[in-house]
C-alpha cells in the first residue's frame, strides 16, 4: 500500500513536471513577468511568503560554501544555453539573409515547376515577351525595369579549406541597378557591358581566394577581371555579377534562367500573372522575390533548427541530472537546518519554494552566462553553406533578443525540473530522523 | 582486479548520486555518438567510394557537361579498365518538397558499382526498355512503388522535347539494393537511361555530366588521372580527374565545416561533464575520508588508495559512456527507419567506440586526479580524528 502510494505520488509529480514545462514553453514573456511580480508580492505581503523569502535568503547566502556544487549547475546550464543559442542563431542567420534578399516589390519569373534558378530556363524570345507584360514599372525613358539573368556555377578555392567550392556567377541585364537599388559599389567601379569584367559581393570576396579588385580569375577557361566590390546586405553578396550577354557567351548559353522585374506595386503581381498565363507561348510562373527566397531558406533552416533543438534537449537532460545531483546534495547538507525550521513551525511550501528559487537563480545565472558567451563568440560570425543554386551562400549568425530570451527560458525550465524533486524531498523529510542525523 | 568489489561498493555507496551522475555521462556520450555518426557520414564519401574508381568532371564547374565523344578517348587511355557515365537530372515527385536524386546512367553503370545488387532479369529489362527506370529499395518503399508503375517526375533541369515542359515519366522496371547496410542512403536514387535522356531532352547536345572510370591498378591512379586530363587540355572542356572519394568529400566540405561544429559542441559538453563528475568524485571522497583512513590503517599503501580512487572515477565514466554509446547503436537504426530511410546515419563504428573509450578514460583520469591525490595524502591520525 505504501509503495503504491509513493508510486502514485511519483507519477503525479512527473505529470506536474511535464505539464509545467509544456506550459512554460508556450507562455509568452508578459505572462511570465506577471508571474514573477505575483511571486514577489506574495513573498513581501503574506506571512507564508515572508517565511519563504527568509528561508530562500538563508539558502542563497550559504551558496558560497557550496561553490563546487553550485558551479556545476551554472556551467551545465550555460553549456546547454550556449550551444542552443549558437545553433539557432545559425538557422536564423541563414533565414534572415535569404528572406531579406526578396521583397514584395519585385517578382521573379521562372520556368513552370522550377524550384530554383539553376533548374529553370527562359528563352530569349520569352524573356522579351515577359518584359512587355503589364504591371512592370518603367523608368524615366519608358523602358521596363527588368533583368533577364543567367546563373552559372564556377569552381574557386575557398579560403577556409583551400579546396574548390562552388561560387554563384550571375549574369545581369543593364537595368539591374534600377532593379536592385540596394546594390552599392563600395570599392572599384561597375562592370562594363561587353567586357569580361565582374563585380564581387562582399561575402564572396571574404570566403574565396583571389577575388580582390584588380585580380583576374579563370571562368570557363577565360580570364575575367574583378573591377569592383559590392554590398547589398543579402544573399547577392555571395555572388559574382557580370554582364549577362558576356557571361552567356563565355558559357555558350543561348537563353536565360530567370527574369526579375520591378512591379509598379505589390498588387500588380496579379496582373502580371494573369498576362503570363494568358499567353500560350509562355510556360512560366511568377512569384514575388520574397516568396521565392523564403522558400529557398525553409528546408535548410528547418534542418538546422531541428538539429539544434535535438542536441540541446539531450544536453539539457544531462544538465538536469547534474542539477538534481547538486541540489540533492545541498538539501542533504542542510537537512538538519530544514528540519529545525519545520520543527519550529515553518510549513512545507516555503521550504519547497526556497529550494526551487535557489535552483532557478543558479539556472538564471547559467542561462545568462551561456547566452552572453554565445553572443560574444558568434554574433555576426560569418559562415557559408551550399544553397539551393548549388553554390555557396554566405551568411552571418544572427543572435536576436528573442533568441537570448529563449535561451534564458530554457535555463529556467532546466532549473525548475532540477530543483523540484530535491525541494519535495526537503519538504517531506521526516523531522525527527532529520534532526537526529549528524 | 581483486579489489573490484571494493571499487564497485564505493561507487554505489550513494546510489542516487551515482545514478544521477551516470545519467549525465550517458547523455554526454549519447550526444558524442550521434554527432560522431554525423561527422563520419560527412567525411566518409570515403568508405562508400570504391578505391579503384575515379570521377572525370569539368574542371571549371559542376554544371558544365562533357562531350560524349570523350568517352571513347578516355576508354582508350592505358590503365583504364572500364568506364561509365552519368548525368544529373534532378526534379521532384508530386510535390516540390520531394526533391529527388535522379540520374541518367548507361546500363553498364552496375558493372562499375558492384555494391548495388539487382536481379539480372530486371537489369536485362532495363536494357530493353527505353523509358525504363531503376530505383533503390528504400525509395520504392517510401512511395510504395512497384515494378510496372509509371513514375512521373517534374521540375527537372531538362525540358522534355515531346511535351515542351519539364514533366517526364518513367517505367519502373527494377529495384536495386545496397549490399552494405551502411550505404542505405544510396538507395534514395532513381536511375534511368542516358540514351533516352539524350534523345528526349530538348537541349540534347550529346553531353554527359561526368565519367566514372575504373582503373586497373589503384596504385597508378595518379598517372591515369593525368593522362585523362591531358586528353582535353587546352580544349573548351578541360577535365579534372580525381578519386571518387575526393570528389564526394568536396561536396561534404561545401556544406560547411561539420567537423568544426561537432568539435565545438563536444568541447562544451565534455567541459561541463568534467566539472560535473569532478564534483561528484570530490564529494564521494570527502564523505569517505574516515573509511579511506581505515583502509590505510589496515595496510593499504598510498599508491593503492590512489589507484582505487582513479579506478572508481574511470569506472564511473566508462559505465556511463558505454551505456550512452550502446544506446546510440540502438537508436540510429530506429531513427533511420522512422525517417523512411531519409536520415541514414552509419552505425557506430569501431573508430567511434575507440575514440569514445579513450575520451572516457581520459575524462575519468582527469576528474580522478584531485580526489585521488587527496586520498593518497591522507594522514591516518588526522582523518580518523575527523580533523
Amino acid at each position: 500500500m505504501r509503495k503504491f502510494k509513493s508510486f502514485l505520488f511519483g507519477s503525479g509529480l512527473f505529470l506536474v513536471i511535464l505539464a509545467s514545462v509544456a506550459l512554460w514553453v508556450m507562455l509568452p514573456g508578459v505572462v511570465l513577468l506577471g508571474l514573477a511580480v505575483l511571486l514577489a508580492a506574495w513573498m513581501a505581503f503574506t506571512r507564508m511568503g515572508r517565511q519563504a523569502a527568509s528561508v530562500t535568503w538563508v539558502g542563497v547566502s550559504t551558496l558560497r560554501q557550496r561553490l563546487g556544487a553550485s558551479s556545476v549547475i551554472i556551467v551545465g546550464i550555460a553549456g546547454v544555453v550556449g550551444v542552443l543559442v549558437a545553433l539557432l542563431a545559425m538557422g536564423d542567420g541563414l533565414q534572415k539573409t535569404l528572406k531579406s534578399t526578396g521583397d514584395n516589390e519585385t517578382a521573379i519569373i521562372l520556368r513552370g515547376g522550377a524550384t530554383a534558378e539553376l533548374s529553370s530556363g527562359v528563352t530569349r524570345e520569352h524573356a522579351t515577351l515577359i518584359a512587355q507584360s503589364p504591371g512592370i514599372l518603367r523608368d524615366a525613358e519608358g523602358k521596363p525595369i527588368v533583368s533577364a539573368e543567367l546563373v552559372v556555377v564556377a569552381n574557386l578555392p575557398k579560403k577556409s579549406t583551400g579546396t574548390d567550392a562552388n561560387v554563384e556567377v550571375r549574369g545581369v541585364g543593364p537595368q539591374v541597378w534600377a532593379l536592385r537599388p540596394n546594390i552599392r559599389i563600395v570599392e572599384g567601379r561597375r562592370f562594363t557591358p561587353g567586357l569580361r569584367e565582374m563585380i564581387v559581393g562582399k561575402g564572396a570576396r571574404q570566403q574565396f581566394v583571389g577575388l580582390d579588385p584588380g585580380s583576374t580569375i579563370n571562368l570557363n577557361n577565360q580570364q575575367w577581371t574583378i573591377v569592383g566590390v559590392f554590398e547589398s546586405g543579402d544573399a547577392h553578396e555571395s555572388e559574382l555579377e557580370g554582364d549577362v550577354d558576356t557571361v552567356s557567351a563565355a558559357y555558350r548559353r543561348q537563353g536565360f534562367q530567370s527574369v526579375t522585374v520591378r512591379l509598379t506595386s505589390p498588387e500588380a503581381l496579379d496582373a502580371l500573372k494573369a498576362s503570363l498565363a494568358s499567353d500560350p507561348r509562355l510556360k512560366v510562373e511568377a512569384k514575388t522575390t520574397l516568396d521565392y527566397y523564403t522558400a529557398q531558406s525553409e528546408g535548410l533552416s528547418k534542418v538546422i533548427r531541428v538539429v539544434g533543438i535535438t542536441i540541446a534537449v539531450i544536453m539539457a537532460i544531462g544538465a538536469i541530472f547534474g542539477a538534481l545531483n547538486s541540489m540533492y546534495a545541498a538539501v542533504a547538507t542542510r537537512a538538519r537546518e530544514i528540519a529545525t525550521l519545520r520543527a519550529i513551525g515553518f510549513r512545507s511550501p516555503p521550504v519547497i519554494i526556497s529550494v526551487m528559487l535557489e535552483t532557478m537563480l543558479l539556472a538564471l545565472i547559467g542561462g545568462l552566462l551561456g547566452a552572453s558567451i554565445a553572443w560574444l563568440l558568434f554574433n555576426n560570425y560569418t559562415v557559408s553553406t551550399l544553397g539551393s543554386n548549388f553554390s555557396q551562400v554566405v551568411f552571418q549568425f544572427s543572435i536576436s533578443p528573442a533568441l537570448l530570451w529563449a535561451g534564458v527560458k530554457w535555463a529556467l525550465a532546466i532549473g525548475f525540473v532540477g530543483g523540484l524533486l530535491p525541494a519535495v524531498r526537503a519538504a517531506r523529510l521526516p523531522v525527527t530522523t532529520a534532526l537526529r542525523e549528524s | 582486479m581483486k579489489y573490484f568489489h571494493l571499487i564497485w561498493a564505493a561507487l554505489f555507496r550513494r546510489k542516487t548520486r551515482t545514478i544521477l551522475t551516470l545519467m549525465s555521462v550517458l547523455a554526454a556520450f549519447l550526444l558524442f555518438g550521434m554527432l560522431d555518426a554525423v561527422r563520419v557520414a560527412f567525411n566518409s564519401g570515403g568508405d562508400a567510394a570504391g578505391v579503384d574508381r575515379m570521377v572525370v568532371s569539368s574542371k571549371y564547374s559542376i554544371i558544365q557537361g562533357l562531350p560524349q565523344s570523350l568517352v571513347a578517348r578516355v576508354q582508350a587511355t592505358p590503365g583504364v579498365k572500364n568506364l561509365t557515365w552519368a548525368n544529373w537530372f534532378g526534379g521532384y515527385y508530386q510535390d516540390r518538397k520531394n526533391q529527388m536524386v535522379n540520374i541518367a546512367i548507361d546500363p553498364n553503370y552496375f558493372d562499375i558499382y558492384p555494391e548495388f545488387s539487382i536481379p539480372p532479369e530486371q537489369l536485362q529489362k532495363f536494357r530493353e526498355t527505353r523509358t525504363g527506370a531503376l530505383v533503390g529499395e528504400s525509395l520504392a518503399r517510401r512511395w510504395g512503388w512497384k515494378i510496372g508503375d509509371k513514375i512521373p517526375i517534374s521540375g527537372a533541369i531538362y525540358p522534355n522535347k515531346a511535351s515542351g515542359d519539364t514533366n517526364w515519366s518513367f517505367d519502373l522496371v527494377g529495384i536495386f539494393k545496397a549490399r552494405d547496410e551502411k550505404q542505405r542512403g544510396a538507395e534514395q536514387q532513381l536511375f534511368f537511361r542516358w540514351d533516352y535522356f539524350d534523345e528526349a531532352n530538348s537541349y540534347g547536345a550529346r553531353e554527359v555530366g561526368w565519367l566514372i572510370v575504373q582503373v586497373a591498378d589503384p596504385q597508378k591512379s595518379d598517372e591515369v588521372a593525368k593522362a585523362i586530363d591531358a586528353i582535353s587540355a587546352n580544349s573548351d572542356h578541360e577535365t579534372r580527374t580525381q578519386t571518387e572519394q575526393a570528389f564526394q568529400l568536396s561536396f561534404a566540405k561545401q556544406l560547411g565545416d561539420i567537423g568544426l561544429i561537432v568539435s565545438a559542441i563536444m568541447g562544451a559538453v565534455f567541459f561541463t561533464l568534467l566539472l560535473l563528475t569532478g564534483n561528484t568524485m570530490a564529494q564521494a571522497v570527502r564523505e569517505r575520508v574516515p573509511e579511506l583512513a581505515t583502509l590505510k590503517t589496515i595496510g593499504f599503501s598510498d599508491v593503492s588508495l590512489l589507484l582505487l580512487v582513479f579506478a572508481e572515477a574511470v569506472l564511473l565514466i566508462v559505465i556511463g559512456g558505454s551505456l550512452g554509446l550502446g544506446l546510440v547503436s540502438l537508436l540510429l537504426p530506429v531513427i533511420g527507419a522512422a525517417s523512411g530511410g531519409m536520415l541514414q546515419l552509419p552505425p557506430v563504428g569501431a573508430g567511434t567506440w575507440l575514440t569514445g573509450l579513450l575520451m572516457m578514460i581520459g575524462i575519468g583520469l582527469l576528474v580522478g586526479v584531485l580526489p585521488a591525490l587527496r586520498a593518497m595524502r591522507l594522514n591516518i591520525v588526522d582523518a580518523l580524528a575527523g580533523r
